[in-house]
């Protein structure tokens, strides 16, 4: 479609945005400025995607949305100029720019479960910026969404539109957010971490379908991420951002493979190494002469009532078998709505199991709270993944780790303003942050008050809930060297949730994978990350995306990677739950017969029909 | 979602029967012994005894409560102590008045507030937001005698327009007609009434507003109106409903203080002459009216808000 906008292409070549020495800040009360984006200049060609990369603070977001001509609340844009096409976004009124944005420029959030509305369906949506701005008919717009669903490889395109967004899943949402975005035609895309919040088995479909549909439209597009490895795939060119400031660009193979700017190389250092046997401690039999710090035996677990045959209304875990031995790390790893969160929400007593046992120090535990003593709650404590949310806005620092010292009697001859400060010291944080409020902190510095409110109750096992999830590489890797850190010096046990296999496997001594609320495979890392492996750990281990060049393309055309995209995940009654998307399923057995237990001698072992043999090709 | 209204209306009825024991053993323990106060301090003791009888007052209180709870289901709610006449009709006199003013009220009060809360919540900071904000916090704070009797200075004395209480009958009067009637009592209940609900649902909408899908709506460039009027809103029906319903129910039992000022009996000055005049029977008959329209209100704000969440309406 030829747009009359486009005459000012022959003045401005194929640049499609441009900005020039673009400044943005926070205008205080006072009248003084807090610099966000000091003075940066890029450009973006037509069919070119430019990854914008760099931490939380970095000002990525902010850049990337200036090209909508959009200031968060707060800030404004105080400086130089942000070209759309030639015209100076920075400059227009908002009126002047509601033509612009959805038709010349449209924006992907990071969170599609956020950015849909809940109460409309999905179809006017996707359609909603060309028909309101008058450049398709509701019936033309219809026809591009579809097209685009199908281009996206959404299942059941005619009728997906006629849903409402709590209706299709997240990976599926996230492209229809693409369709939205793309459903104008536009010449320029924004696209803000798109990928972020998803599994590693749905991120592949996500930058799949993004990366075909941009090459197809031929559309630009700025990228932000903070995912190296992601921005290897999907991007032509890198800018990488410190502090509001750009500290190198380039070709992606020359800022992948030959950084020269030291920030880069440090982020790339902070790239959690891939996952590969020989990581982890080798579990040793030494600690197996005890009992272990916690247990699970045969535990049933799930929300709603329970029937009278002992199963919850919406099942969640079946029959999970998980020990965590005393000063070791349990890696619980798996896709989102596997039930990792409730199994550390049943440890905790949380959740009561629905049947099945948990034992501390070899001791039967009540299931729930209001029957475990003082000495067991302290025991065992929980650190969760959003620190912003776990910690009382209204409390100071003091106020937050005092309250569990004086609970849990902890203190032990110091007074309570010295127990604070010892455990700030712990999480390496100063001592004057006592007085401080959590708004005051950094992402990460929280998470650090947030863990040491749970060493706060001198505990035996802390179950940490992706704690580093919705940290940035660099605070999240420090984080774990923390977590290292204390467990050496303290002998405190770690269940460690998280969706990323990578952070998982450079920390935990045993890995436990669990798909649809079953345990698929265990054992020590090394084990669990080396052939034999169960076949959702194989998909698993091949999604998990590599800093080159290239790799997409390769792990897509994998037999795992399409098994997995095909298929839902469901919580079976009997059988094996991984049997819909399974590579080596076999039919009339897997779907009915619950897996064997393969064992292979070393603590490793693998709930599958097929031989340790065949697994291991 | 059919599950949800069926719990939903199994807990209105469970309200409903807990208010009423309440009603009941509560108006039981008011002191003094009806039977002696009905027939004064002259009666004799036999007098007393065969007046306890004819009321059933001699059987026991469980006896009574489910003799008194039947008959309130089949509508029957008893005869006057004061003066001997069925409370239903004592209640048909009055009911007309409370019907018309407070349906006159919540046809005008409601939805000017609504407009004006929600287009206070487009120009958050604006001169426009922070007057209205101003008037309706003040408003909040200004007892009822007060916004009337301001009312009453203003177009009574000052402006000579109509009187300054309720005079004449409703009979035969048209919609135009009654608004103008009650004028003065509708106004001074959509003031009341409107200052929570200009708060409530700017308060709602202000929160939808700052939602990442209304980000995403105006990175979309839809236009200011159709941001809140179609993102916004729908997402903010289950708080505003509920405060729309909790001011219809004021509207029919609290308005005492409007009623006895514009001197036009209604059915809250109605339960005042009952406690004067220890009549318990008109007092348990009206608290339970009072009660279900309470019940019945909020259940249809609930099941509205239910109705307005897709999740509840289509489940996965």
């Amino acid at each position: 479609m030829q747009k009359t906008r486009n005459h000012g292409d022959r003045i401005h070549g194929d640049i499609v945005f441009e900005t020039r020495d673009l400044r943005i800040g926070a205008i205080q009360p006072d009248g003084s400025e807090i610099r966000i984006v000091k003075g940066v200049d890029f450009q973006v060609r037509r069919g070119e995607v430019v990854a914008l990369i760099g931490e939380s603070g970095s000002g990525k977001t902010t850049i990337s949305l200036s090209a909508l001509g959009y200031a968060k609340p707060g800030l404004s844009f105080t400086g130089g100029e942000a070209l759309l096409l030639g015209q100076d976004v920075t400059r227009m009124s908002v009126d002047e720019l509601r033509p612009l944005r959805g038709i010349s420029v449209a924006y992907l959030a990071q969170s599609a479960a956020a950015t849909f509305n809940p109460s409309i369906k999905i179809n006017e949506q996707v359609t909603e910026a060309p028909v309101l701005h008058g450049t398709k008919t509701q019936a033309e717009a219809d026809a591009r969404a579809l097209e685009l669903y199908r281009a996206l490889e959404l299942p059941d395109p005619e009728t997906i539109g006629d849903r409402y967004p709590h209706q299709v899943s997240g990976g599926q949402l996230q492209r229809l957010m693409a369709a939205m975005a793309l459903c104008g035609d536009p010449e320029l895309l924004v696209l803000d971490e798109p990928t972020t919040a998803l599994d590693v088995t749905t991120q592949i479909e996500v930058l799949k379908a993004f990366k075909k549909v941009i090459k197809e439209e031929g559309a630009a597009a700025i990228y932000v991420t903070h995912d190296l490895a992601v921005v290897a795939q999907i991007a032509d060119r890198v800018v990488v951002l410190y502090n509001g400031e750009i500290k190198e660009a380039g070709p992606v193979e020359e800022v992948i493979d030959r950084s020269k700017h030291p920030y880069t190389t440090r982020l790339m250092d902070a790239i959690r190494p891939m996952p590969e046997a020989g990581q982890g401690d080798a579990s040793s039999d030494e600690h197996l002469r005890e009992a272990p710090a916690l247990e699970a035996r045969g535990v049933d677990a799930g929300y709603g009532g329970i029937d009278s045959s002992g199963r919850p209304a919406v099942p969640v875990l079946r029959d999970i078998d998980v020990a965590i031995q005393r000063g070791k790390t349990v890696g619980i790893i798996g896709e989102s709505g596997c039930g990792k969160s409730t199994l550390a929400r049943v440890y905790a007593g949380l959740l009561p199991a629905a049947s099945g046992d948990i034992y501390l120090d070899g001791e039967r535990l009540s299931p729930d709270l209001a029957g475990r003593t003082r000495e067991q709650l302290r025991k065992v404590q929980f650190v969760y993944q959003m620190a912003d949310t776990a910690l009382n806005p209204r409390q100071r620092i003091r106020d937050i780790l005092g309250r569990p010292i004086d609970f849990y009697r902890t203190a032990e001859g110091m007074t309570r303003r010295q127990r604070v400060e010892q455990l700030l010291e712990m999480v390496e944080l100063p001592v004057q942050f006592a007085d401080r409020y959590p708004h005051e902190l950094s992402g990460g510095q929280k998470q650090r008050v947030n863990l040491a409110r749970a060493l706060a109750a001198n505990p035996e096992v802390v179950l940490c809930d992706e704690v580093t999830s919705a940290l940035d590489t660099i605070v999240a890797a420090n984080v774990i060297e923390l977590l290292k850190r204390l467990q050496r010096e303290t002998g405190v046990s770690f269940v460690f949730i998280s969706h990323d296999l990578s952070t998982v496997s450079s920390f935990a001594d045993e890995i436990v994978v669990l798909y649809a609320g079953m345990v698929a495979e265990q054992g020590p890392t090394d084990r669990v990350l080396s052939p034999p492996f169960h076949p959702y750990t194989r998909l698993l281990v091949s999604s998990v995306p590599e800093p080159r060049v290239g790799w997409l393309e390769e792990a897509a055309a994998t037999r795992e990677a399409k098994a997995g995209a095909s298929g839902a995940v469901t919580l079976t009654e009997t059988g094996c739950p991984f049997f819909a998307r399974c590579p080596l399923a076999i039919p009339g057995t897997c779907e009915t017969v619950d897996p064997p237990t393969l064992d292979d001698g070393n603590g490793h072992v693998i709930e599958c029909h097929r031989s340790l043999a065949e697994l291991s090709a | 979602m059919t599950g949800l209204i069926l719990r939903r209306l199994g807990i209105g009825l469970v309200t409903v029967l807990a208010v009423s024991v309440i009603i009941f053993f509560g108006t039981k323990i008011l002191p003094g012994d009806v039977a002696q106060i009905r027939l004064g301090q002259a009666a004799t003791e036999e007098n007393v005894a065969a007046f306890r009888e004819r009321l059933g007052l001699d059987r026991p209180y469980w006896q009574q409560y489910l003799g008194w709870l039947s008959n309130f289901l089949r509508g029957d709610l008893g005869i006057s102590l004061a003066s001997d006449v069925p409370i239903t009709n004592l209640i048909a006199d009055r009911y007309q008045n409370t019907i018309i003013v407070s349906g006159l009220t919540a046809l005008i009060g409601v939805p000017v507030s609504l407009m004006l809360g929600i287009t206070a919540a487009m120009f958050p900071g604006s001169l426009y937001d922070r007057v209205l904000t101003f008037v309706s916090v003040s408003l909040v704070a200004a007892p009822e005698f007060f916004t009337a009797t301001l009312l009453v200075l203003l177009f009574v004395f000052a402006l000579d327009l109509g009187n300054a209480v309720v005079v004449g009958s409703t009979e035969g009067k048209g919609f135009f007609e009654l608004i103008a009637h009650f004028a003065l009592p509708i106004a001074t209940l959509s003031f009341v009434i409107a200052s929570q609900l200009i708060r409530m649902s700017r308060a709602a909408v202000l929160n939808v507003m700052s939602s990442p899908y209304i980000e995403m709506a105006i990175l979309k460039g839809v236009p200011r109106g159709r941001i809140i009027f179609r993102h916004a809103l729908l997402n903010a029906i289950g708080p505003i409903v509920n405060v729309v319903a909790l001011n219809l129910a004021y509207l029919v039992t609290g308005v005492i203080v409007v009623e006895v000022y514009f001197a036009y009996p209604g059915l809250a000055t109605l339960i005042v002459q009952g406690v004067q005049s220890r009549d318990y029977v008109l007092i348990q008959g009206l608290g339970m009216i009072f009660c279900l329209t309470y019940v019945v209100l909020m259940l249809i704000a609930d099941i509205a808000a239910y109705a307005s969440n897709p999740r509840l309406r289509h489940p996965k």
